[in-house]
């Protein structure tokens, strides 16, 4: 426990941004990178007398989470409105699943210290999300709707959590279960992902919750936990010099470290949520939930599954390539085009991974194929190049190179024919009489030496397997009388 | 329900809600209109509906629901010519002062 003689009550609330192709409420398409405004359309921008279209998709995201989570499905839903002026929500209210939110009672298992553990998922809503503001040094903000009305799952997370570090491990778990739904790219620093914390600590026995502070600007895994563990020892402090401890709202300041006070809560928000009249309610049926049950990918848990007893990696493997979809599928891609699992999970949690952090970028984004791994492995295993060699190639396949034509420009075939070698190395052996004697006197010292020679003759292109072979063999025929 | 009144702190509670700034007079003038209409609203209260359920549509319609297509409307020039001012293909406000963003 960080902070002796307390316990600590986490809660984190979550909102996924999804990968649907229109928007919750407008057709308008969901896109990143476009010039400002270029995705909006009359309902985004809230004018008089439009109407909202409900996107089926969005609510489908909404039900895989809750599968994902192990939520129950709510089958009757409604929407309702949220009330709040600001200038990135021109309608002056957001819709959202107040009442009746799509899953209820749902739970993630993490493994925190070697210890399983499940933290429930209090509710998962779907909503919308608002645009984006800028903050000019001129007197104006300026406003892009293109993220506004983007569908969001808001996961709100039971108070189950009990110290900083296993906040960072739900984080981690609930990442990849959403991740591999393939519902949303789940990433921090492109904001397809946020966190808000709520956390308290209370002396260990006390029946009753500390008074809670609620963290928000927290904008990696790693400030998530940074921001915890201040507030933590913050709150200890204050409690043990008799002090108490205000309901307020604080902002994570990556610069310091610290968190410092945004707003004092006076009073509870006052949103006047309400039905929203210009929707139909929505009832799911046990056959919708099949369909999209059947839609759902393989989760994390069923792939790591698949790889110890079908694939037959190690556990620890399976959990690596299992980290992230995109490994994940790179793996199964590499692996269906043929190639060695083991070796493919080899070069993935090795040089990839290298290469990946070198690069500081994903695996999506870089020329590595699939396919050019799966050929280089297999020229490996065929004998045609060796992992020496492999290691230029490997190189080449990384700025998106052809493996078997980067090979074949480059010489660097393996020289493995018997039919080729074999002169070479009686070559060798005629000129090094003093190696066969001291060979067939024990030297083994005497076997390095030749191959060294016959690796220069042929410029290190020769197969060392075949070599030995074939060396052994021509020694073997030299005994001397 | 039926003898509440509505206050005066109450309808100045939600003019502010409503970023509205209502004149002493206003509020007394609104205190008493939003009165009437309260008494008004309050005569359902005297319907029997133990056994209605709530209602969150007045339409019998039901899932209704737009297909996951994405249609670029091609409007944000013209929404833009119609925002009091843009600069680019931002919209230009205000500087706004305080947090109270929601996401």
């Amino acid at each position: 426990m960080a902070v002796p003689n307390f316990e600590t009550t986490i809660g984190l609330e979550v909102h996924v941004e999804l990968k649907t192709n229109s928007k919750a409420m407008s057709p308008s398409p969901v896109q990143y990178g476009s010039k400002p405004n270029a995705n909006t359309n009359v309902i985004d921008w809230g004018y008089p007398g439009v109407l909202p279209q409900a996107n089926k998709g969005a609510i489908e995201y909404g039900m895989m989470a809750s599968l994902a989570l192990n939520a129950d499905i709510t089958r009757d839903l409604h929407w309702d409105r949220k009330n709040y002026f600001y200038p990135d929500n021109p309608k002056a209210y957001q819709i959202t699943q107040q009442q009746q939110p799509i899953g209820r009672h749902g739970w993630l298992e993490i493994e925190f210290e070697g210890q399983k553990k499940r933290v429930g998922i209090t509710e998962l809503h779907v909503e919308e999300d608002a645009g984006k503001n800028t903050h000019g040094t001129d007197g104006y903000s300026y406003v892009d709707l293109n993220r506004q009305g983007t569908p969001l799952i808001e996961i709100v997370g039971a108070p189950d959590i009990s110290s900083p570090d296993e906040a960072y491990a739900y984080l981690e778990a609930l990442r990849q279960a959403i991740q591999f739904t393939g519902i949303s790219d789940v990433k921090m620093e492109e904001g397809s992902m946020r966190v808000d914390a709520n956390i308290s600590i209370r002396p260990v026995g006390s029946s009753e919750y500390g008074t809670k502070v609620e963290l928000k600007n927290l904008n990696s895994f790693n400030y998530v936990r940074k921001a915890l563990a201040f507030e933590e020892n913050r709150h200890a402090k204050i409690y043990m010099s008799g002090g108490t401890i205000k309901q307020q709202t604080r902002r994570f300041d990556e610069a310091t470290g610290e968190t410092v006070l945004m707003r004092v809560k006076e009073t509870a928000d006052d949103y006047r949520y309400f039905p929203e009249p210009d929707l139909t309610p929505i009832h799911v049926t046990d056959d919708w939930i099949d369909e999209v049950k059947a839609k759902l990918p393989e989760t994390a848990k069923a792939r790591k599954a698949r790889y110890v007893d079908e694939l037959g990696l190690e556990v620890y493997d399976s959990e690596v390539l299992t980290q992230t979809l995109a490994m994940a599928n790179f793996f199964d891609e590499t692996v269906s085009f043929g190639a060695d699992p083991k070796r493919t999970a080899n070069y993935l949690m090795g040089d990839v991974n290298a290469f990946l952090n070198e690069q500081q970028a994903d695996l999506e984004e870089t020329p590595l194929t699939p396919a050019h791994l799966a050929d280089m492995i297999k020229l490996i295993d065929d004998g045609t190049i060796s992992t020496k060699m492999a290691k230029k190639v490997f190189k080449a396949i990384t700025k998106g190179d052809d493996p078997v034509e980067f090979v074949e420009k480059n010489g660097l075939k393996q020289l493995s024919d018997p039919a080729v070698l074999t002169p070479m190395i009686d070559e060798v052996l005629d000129n090094n009489e003093q190696s066969i004697i001291d060979f067939h006197n024990g030297k083994d010292r005497a076997v390095g030496f030749l191959v060294g020679q016959i690796m220069k003759q042929t410029k290190g292109s020769a197969n060392p397997a075949v070599v030995n072979k074939l060396l052994m063999a021509g020694l073997q025929a030299r005994k001397p009388e | 329900m039926a003898n509440e009144q509505i206050t005066r702190e109450e309808v100045e509670h939600v003019a502010s809600l409503a970023k509205l700034a209502l004149t002493d007079a206003e509020a007394d003038m609104f205190t008493d209109h939003l009165g009437k209409i309260f008494d008004i609203v309050t005569t359902l209260a005297e319907v029997d509906t133990e056994n209605v359920k709530p209602t969150y549509s007045v339409t019998e319609m039901q899932t209704v629901l737009r297909d996951d297509v994405a249609v670029n409307a091609q409007q944000s020039e013209a929404l833009l010519n119609n925002a009091p001012e843009h600069q680019g293909t931002l919209i230009k406000v205000p500087a706004i002062l305080n947090g109270g963003a929601e996401g």
